[in-house]
């Protein structure tokens, strides 16, 4: 990103979400002086918990940035989940299970790739398509009963897993949910300061204009579009070989869905996604607080809408308002 | 010029069809070493179809190009830039959230390590703006600086790549005539420099005045090439047109009435709620053609559509013969006598997958005859289209053909047709004439001066000054969205005008 973004212009896309992270962090230290045990397991439920969201996020903004909606993350997410979780079971091996996992993102990234850049069909069918084709796939060949063997376990950072606050939360993780971190820097990186990322955003933008200085608009979708599709994987195999160590139906739950409402609230940026993720990871968190504290004597039900409910919130455009790429879900004609 | 000057670029036998079009027929184009070579000819013969070919965004059906008089393959436009071809298009090739470096670069980029260098490319961008004379900041994002800018940023792209051939596709139509002057001065230093340049343009004055030879295209083909001294600007419109016309429109004085159009403090927000018209007054009276000069994006399509009933005022008001006019209610207006020929036809003029008679009755489908209660009456829609056709001239296998199908100069009269049918008391005319050819513009030209004498009141919005100064009985100049000044036409000259519209006080 070119350096000369002006603080008041900065401020205008940031400001609600600065001011409203501000909150947040003094809520907690808040809420921490209060009772710091408690408060402790919120926070580091809550970044497991973001954890699938910032993921899915990352694969619909790649995918976005460069022009290509992605609506089929949740079904990216749930086959690969499957399928990473099948070849686990049957191996017993967790590396080749993420492993494979991952590629079946990513094959499924293809043939969205295909289906949005070189067949041009509307984008949304495209997304439906993933969807549908994840929910008969793994209905189909879905076997109760199965657990995996062995779960990718937290590796504590040593000193830094003990620091107060962000310790337990940041620093005792398990391989994935640290993986999306170093992720969200990386792909930050690449995105705004990186030869690539200029054309993946210009492509998103205009693409003829990327087209008339010779940057190739149909190579650049499809490499985003199968990168993303490989890290929605890495997102359900967290769920199954991670999070919850088996299968079940529609396991994935609308995370896809919410990933990307938090990649709206986070402007399609990976930072920005990250800080949504954290604070939609929170609602979960402290709503299953709430409900075992069973302090509130409301059906549980409700309590377990608050995440969908800041959803609504967010893509009501509440939160600031923030403009998708120009370009986002046009197919791409040459002549 | 001399003979001997070698040729920078040369395209032979160059064949380009579309569904439907020959847009390049054949056609040979020579451009020599550090000239500038105007390419004239009306919309829709072929320009930029041509240029397009040699800077690799078509793939040519036959022909070939010659660089130094060396066969080269261009097959993207990678490969043009690599033979030092650079081309600002038509409509701008630059990411308007971007900033003037970021466009700049892309495609080319700077980098140490893996990181983009902007700092560099700034420094570059910088020592060869200030080269050319062509000041940008590399700093500023493009939707924030005028067009004026953003076409030396198209300029720079070029010169950035080391361009030494440069192809300006119609550079002038969104300038003042103060910018394109400045434009002129900066092509003229920049052929001082070595490049040569492929000057587009279907204005006969701008190319008798900036170019060493002129070649004209008429429905694809190359009619021929000239010099601005073997040829004056009548030779060049018989060679666009292939016939004699009519430069000058012919009309008598003006017999102004009553106020038919009212318009008190009238303020209008664009789509993204940023207002754009500013407490805007004027009014239009029986009988005169009331003209709004301004550089596009000024505010004009967002008053005509206000005052048609396609967008809300944001506040003010106004009223027709008296009568007070709510806002967003086109059919209240189209009720009250108002006739729009809108600024894009494919938008809200014409519906483009229907029948040419559909589109004839698209106002008045629901009255007698074309209803009879709610049933159509086809017979009279087609009787309507047949008369129709027959009277404004417009050319069309049938009635009951497609409009999408139509050439552009037939799609207007096709609405000119339907909107001067019925009685007209206000006629609305935004950029009636723009992409036609010089026979169609002849023609509404005359239809709207008749309107006129017959007692309509009528709002002219274009962005040709010739079209207004040419029309128009008073001249209302609009600049950011504020009308600047009201003036009687033959009390102010074309300089004047440009200055205004450039935001200068006279
Ligand atoms: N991409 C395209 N697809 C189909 N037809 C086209 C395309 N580009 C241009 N044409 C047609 O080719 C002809 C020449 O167009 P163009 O080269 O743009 O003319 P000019 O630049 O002289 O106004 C027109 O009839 C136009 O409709
Ligand atoms: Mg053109």
């Amino acid at each position: 990103m070119d350096r000369s973004i002006s603080w008041k212009r900065f401020f205008r896309q940031w400001g609600a979400f600065i001011i409203l992270g501000g909150g947040v962090v003094l809520g907690i230290l808040y809420f921490y002086l209060q009772n710091p045990i408690i408060t402790e397991a919120v926070l580091a439920s809550a970044v497991r918990q973001a954890t699938p969201l910032v993921l899915g996020a990352m694969c619909g903004l790649m995918g976005e940035r460069a022009g290509i909606i992605n609506i089929g993350i949740e079904g990216q997410m749930l086959l690969s989940a499957f399928v990473g979780y099948l070849v686990n079971a049957w191996t017993g091996n967790l590396l080749v299970a993420v492993f494979v996992g991952v590629a079946t993102g990513a094959v499924l990234g293809l043939l969205l790739a295909f289906m949005s850049v070189t067949l041009k069909v509307d984008q949304i069918i495209g997304g439906t398509v993933i969807n549908i084709i994840a929910v008969g796939l793994t209905g189909y060949f879905y076997q109760a009963g199965l657990t995996t063997k062995g779960k990718l376990a937290p590796i504590a950072l040593g000193k830094l897993a003990e620091l107060p606050i962000i310790g337990r939360a940041l620093f005792n993780n398990p391989p994935i949910t640290y993986a999306a971190i170093i992720l969200v820097f990386v792909l930050h990186y690449v995105l705004f300061y990186t030869k690539w990322g200029l054309r993946t955003r210009a492509v998103g933008e205009h693409p003829r204009a990327a087209d008339t200085v010779g940057v190739n608009v149909y190579r650049v979708r499809y490499i985003n579009v199968i990168l993303g599709g490989a890290i929605a994987g890495l997102a359900g195999v967290f769920l199954t070989l991670e999070a919850v160590g088996s299968f079940e139906r529609l396991m994935t739950n609308g995370r896809g869905f919410v990933a990307l409402a938090v990649m709206i609230f986070g402007k399609w940026s990976p930072l920005g996604s990250w800080g949504a993720a954290l604070l939609f990871g929170m609602t979960s968190a402290i709503q299953t607080q709430i409900q075992f504290a069973g302090v509130l004597d409301i059906p549980h039900q409700f309590i377990g809408m608050l995440p969908y409910l800041l959803t609504i919130v967010v893509l009501a455009g509440v939160v600031g308002r923030s403009r998708p790429p120009a370009a986002d879900g046009i197919p791409y004609e040459k002549e | 010029m001399n003979e001997n000057i070698p040729i920078a670029l040369e395209a032979r036998n160059i064949t380009k069809r579309f569904p439907g079009v020959v847009a390049n027929d054949q056609v040979d184009f020579t451009l020599k070493k550090g000239e500038i070579h105007g390419l004239l000819g009306e919309n829709g013969a072929g320009k930029s179809t041509l240029m397009n070919v040699i800077y690799g965004l078509y793939t040519a059906d036959e022909g070939e190009v010659l660089i130094n008089g060396e066969k080269v393959e261009i097959n993207n436009p990678h490969d043009a830039i690599d033979h030092g071809i650079g081309m600002v298009h038509q409509h701008f090739m630059l990411v308007p959230v971007f900033s003037v470096t970021e466009n700049i670069i892309l495609g080319s980029e700077v980098t140490r390590g893996t990181t983009l260098d902007l700092n560099k490319a700034r420094q570059d961008i910088s020592r060869l703006s200030e080269g050319y004379g062509l000041k940008v900041d590399p700093r500023s994002i493009i939707e924030e600086i005028p067009v004026g800018v953003q076409q030396r940023v198209e300029i720079l792209k070029a010169l950035y790549r080391d361009a030494n051939i440069l192809v300006l596709d119609e550079p002038t139509a969104v300038l003042t005539p103060q910018e394109a002057d400045d434009l002129f001065r900066i092509m003229r230093e920049l052929t001082e420099k070595g490049v040569s340049i492929v000057f587009i343009t279907h204005k006969l004055r701008e190319v008798m005045d900036i170019a060493d030879r002129i070649t004209v295209m008429r429905r694809g083909a190359v009619v021929g090439t000239t010099t601005p001294q073997e040829t004056d600007k009548q030779g060049l419109a018989e060679m666009m047109v292939g016939r004699e016309v009519i430069l000058e429109v012919e009309k008598g004085p003006a017999s102004p009435g009553e106020p038919v159009l009212n318009v008190t403090n009238l303020s209008v927000n664009d789509d993204r709620g940023i207002r754009v018209v500013y407490n805007v007054s004027f009014e239009v009276r029986k009988g005169e053609i009331l003209g709004i000069a301004g550089v596009q994006g000024n505010g004009q399509t967002q008053i005509a559509e206000a005052l048609t009933g396609l967008r809300n005022a944001a506040s003010g008001e106004f009223s027709i013969n008296g009568k007070k006019m709510p806002s967003g209610s086109p059919r209240r207006l189209i009720e009250s006598g108002l006739s729009h020929i809108p600024e894009d036809r494919h938008r809200h003029g014409l519906v483009m997958s229907y029948a040419v008679a559909d589109n004839m009755v698209l106002c008045t489908y629901y009255e007698s005859p074309f209803a009879r209660g709610l049933r159509r009456n086809h017979q009279a829609v087609l009787e309507n289209a047949k008369k129709l056709i027959h009277d404004f001239d417009v050319r069309t296998p049938g009635p009951l053909v497609n409009t999408g199908k139509l050439s552009g100069g037939n799609q207007q009269k096709v609405i000119v047709a339907r909107e001067l049918s019925r009685p007209v008391q206000l006629l609305i005319a935004n950029q009636p004439t723009r992409g036609l050819d010089v026979g169609s513009i002849e023609y509404i030209h005359n239809r709207i001066i008749e309107e006129r004498d017959k007692g309509a009141a009528v709002l002219l919005i274009s962005a040709e000054l010739d079209e207004i100064m040419s029309l128009a009985d008073r001249i209302a100049v609009i600049y950011q969205g504020e009308i600047v000044s009201i003036h009687q036409t033959d009390q102010i000259t074309k300089a004047e005008l440009g200055l205004l519209m450039a935001g200068s006080k006279l």
